[in-house]
């Protein structure tokens, strides 16, 4: 049951909805990647699934229990989010930080105890930030930053795991370091993930299955393979993209190719 | 249930040492609470009348019940020190730790190191019905100026939120901007109002510069329980707190009720500083500075920084108070002016020494 279900949600500001009758299901142990352009929803659909955005209809089953019933504490160890362009103070140590990740599970009088301090130390291990725990934020760069909100996620012990776009501001080398270890982390602890993707090359390799975004609605959902069609980025972007297997695991890679270059590419397919 | 249980596994330096500057931070707790007595006890040495060490300490303990001290000193005395000079460190010691934790929570709030606790019109409030007050006929001014100084003060916040809120959330950039606006209005009510003032504007000018001259029992007992009750409630609130240094939208994901919080903490805030300015003016510089210093030596962990403020406050405005009343006298500076004086010079030094993020 450790899933998430989305039926036929409708979110939004006011009386406009970012996202109408929104459904699909997550499963657990496998990585739900959401695509789209810029604007189509993928934030706002996070919010939604956090109650940070009240659903205007539907409903949403997380690990099996309806979101709407849900108390706020009880939500926020349920799921843990690493957002897109988190503010971290610059004076909190690494481990400071990772250590607010749990506050849904103490009260108001509450300190942290033994146990709390191992699973932050679990946290920090796994995702390689244990090495500069004593650090300042301020000190620390983007990739380092990265993973160590994804370090905080985890303190809150969450089943589910939502990331906006947390590749968004790394180069290459991190990453992949960042999509491998939040894969790794969805198959060891059985996590539903669902992240936001702006790359597709990077979201087909990684995910498990795609849900395209497009105006507001799902515009297709299914393996990387049914989604990713040169036909369906030019309904959902309007760019002009080439779509062919790749030589390794024949998952469907995105080239685009420039104006001037067109030519040469129905020569060679002549 | 410590580190000592995990000691199995290899335990890296910042988990190991966590405990250890908890630890730390509360002897430091410890260590300024009896500064803060020492303090207290030194500074009621000082002053027009020569009284020796030994006296004050003897007349103290006389007041404690079951102890019996002879008496070998003169009944004047015993009125400088307890009726004149002990309510105005007390008074002094109070102010302090309510304006440097008002200050503390409203740089938190606002995530922003310029907040203090004047920034959303408590000052301009508490001014206007402060010289509202010294308008009124000579009798009633001693009652009066206190009581409409603590009406504005909290009138201001309360319009300024109600015309910053949005639906159920509070923009706190708008709050600011509200804040600043409604200030500049009241400002200028007053600045009217002192030209037409007359004769009066020499109390109301010090009055405004700040100054715990004329302090008695009664104003202490009053400010008291709101001081504190409203510095317990803030401390309660102190781990969201930290949370929410993060984002609102990562505090609301870790669980906390943004919204009530935010509410809670500025109510609280303004009670303290309304209660604090009532009696003794708007006394600047402290709610600013105090925080940041401590801060800078202790960490940004509300749960150790708040009490540390409030006890640090407390001996800073103690001391400039103490200046206050003795550098020129008999003649008074209003405390205010040495605040920033003196605590200006201390803090730069602060920020040359540490040379970091300082918030």
């Amino acid at each position: 049951m450790n899933n998430v279900r989305l039926c036929d949600i409708t979110l939004g500001y006011d009386a406009k909805p970012v996202l109408s009758e929104v459904s699909f299901e997550a499963p657990a142990g496998r990585m739900a990647g959401i695509i789209g352009p810029n604007g189509c929803g993928k934030s706002t659909l996070i919010k939604g699934l956090t109650r940070i955005l009240p659903l205007q209809s539907g409903r949403v089953f997380l690990d099996g229990h309806e979101l709407a019933k849900l108390k706020r504490d009880d939500v926020s160890r349920l799921v843990a989010v690493v957002p897109q362009n988190p503010i971290i103070p610059d004076l909190f140590t690494a481990f400071e930080v990772v250590l607010m990740g749990r506050t849904p599970h103490l009260g108001l009088f509450k300190y942290e105890g033994a146990r709390d301090l191992a699973i932050v130390y679990d946290a920090m291990e796994v995702t390689r930030t244990i090495g500069f725990a004593d650090r300042r934020v301020a000190e620390l760069s983007g990739g380092e930053k990265q993973r160590l909100i994804l370090a905080r996620a985890l303190a809150q012990e969450p089943k589910i795991l939502l990331l906006d776009e947390p590749t968004a501001h790394l180069d290459i080398k991190y990453q992949i370091e960042m999509l491998e270890l939040v894969h790794r982390l969805c198959i060891d602890k059985m996590l539903t993930v669902i992240i936001a993707l702006h790359d597709l090359n990077l979201a087909v390799q990684y995910c498990d299955q795609l849900v395209m975004f497009h105006n507001g609605r799902v515009h297709s959902c299914g393996t990387p393979s049914d989604v990713i069609t040169a036909k369906a980025i030019e309904e959902v972007y309007g760019a002009q993209v080439y779509v062919y297997p790749n030589p390794v695991n024949n998952l469907p890679f995105t080239v685009v190719i420039a104006e001037k270059d067109r030519e040469k590419l129905f020569e060679r397919a002549n | 249930m410590t580190i000592e249980a995990l000691r199995d596994i290899p335990v890296p330096q910042a988990i190991a040492a966590y405990p250890l500057r908890w630890r730390g931070r509360i002897y430091a707790i410890i260590g300024l609470a009896i500064v803060l007595f020492v303090v207290i006890l030194v500074t009621s040495v000082v002053g027009s009348t020569d009284i020796p060490f030994f006296t004050i300490v003897s007349v103290m303990l006389s007041k404690i019940p079951f102890l019996t001290i002879d008496q070998t000193w003169s009944n004047s005395i015993e009125i400088i020190i307890f009726d004149i000079r002990l309510p105005r460190i007390l008074l002094a010691a109070l102010v302090g730790a309510a304006l440097s934790v008002a200050g503390t929570t409203y740089q938190g709030l606002f995530r922003n190191p310029l907040a203090d606790p004047y920034l959303i019109g408590v000052a301009q409030g508490a001014g206007l019905g402060a010289i509202i007050g010294f308008m009124l006929p000579s009798v009633l001014q001693i009652t009066g100026v206190p009581i409409l100084a603590f009406i504005g003060a909290v009138m201001a916040v309360a319009v300024v939120y109600m015309v910053a809120r949005v639906g159920r959330s509070l923009p706190m950039t708008t709050l600011i901007l509200a804040g600043v606006a409604l200030g500049a209005f009241l400002q200028s009510i007053s600045s009217y109002l002192m030209l037409a003032s007359g004769d009066r504007l020499h109390g109301i000018i010090s009055w405004l510069l700040g100054t715990l001259s004329l302090t008695t029992w009664d104003q202490v007992t009053t400010v008291t329980p709101y001081i504190i009750i409203g510095i317990v409630i803030i401390y309660l609130y102190a781990r969201p707190l930290n949370v929410m240094q993060l984002d609102e939208e990562q505090a609301q994901q870790l669980g906390i009720n943004v919204e009530k919080v935010k509410l809670i903490l500025l109510a609280a805030a303004t009670l303290i500083t309304a209660a604090a300015v009532s009696f003794c003016g708007i006394i600047g510089f402290v709610g600013l500075i105090i925080p940041h210093a401590v801060r800078l030596i202790w960490g940004p962990d509300h749960r150790f920084l708040l009490p540390l403020a409030a006890i640090s406050g407390a001996i800073f405005l103690i001391l400039a108070d103490t200046a206050a009343r003795t550098i020129m006298a008999p003649t008074e500076i209003p405390v205010g002016a040495i605040t920033a004086f003196f605590g200006a010079p201390f803090f730069l030094y602060l920020l040359r020494q540490k040379k970091r993020a300082i918030f």
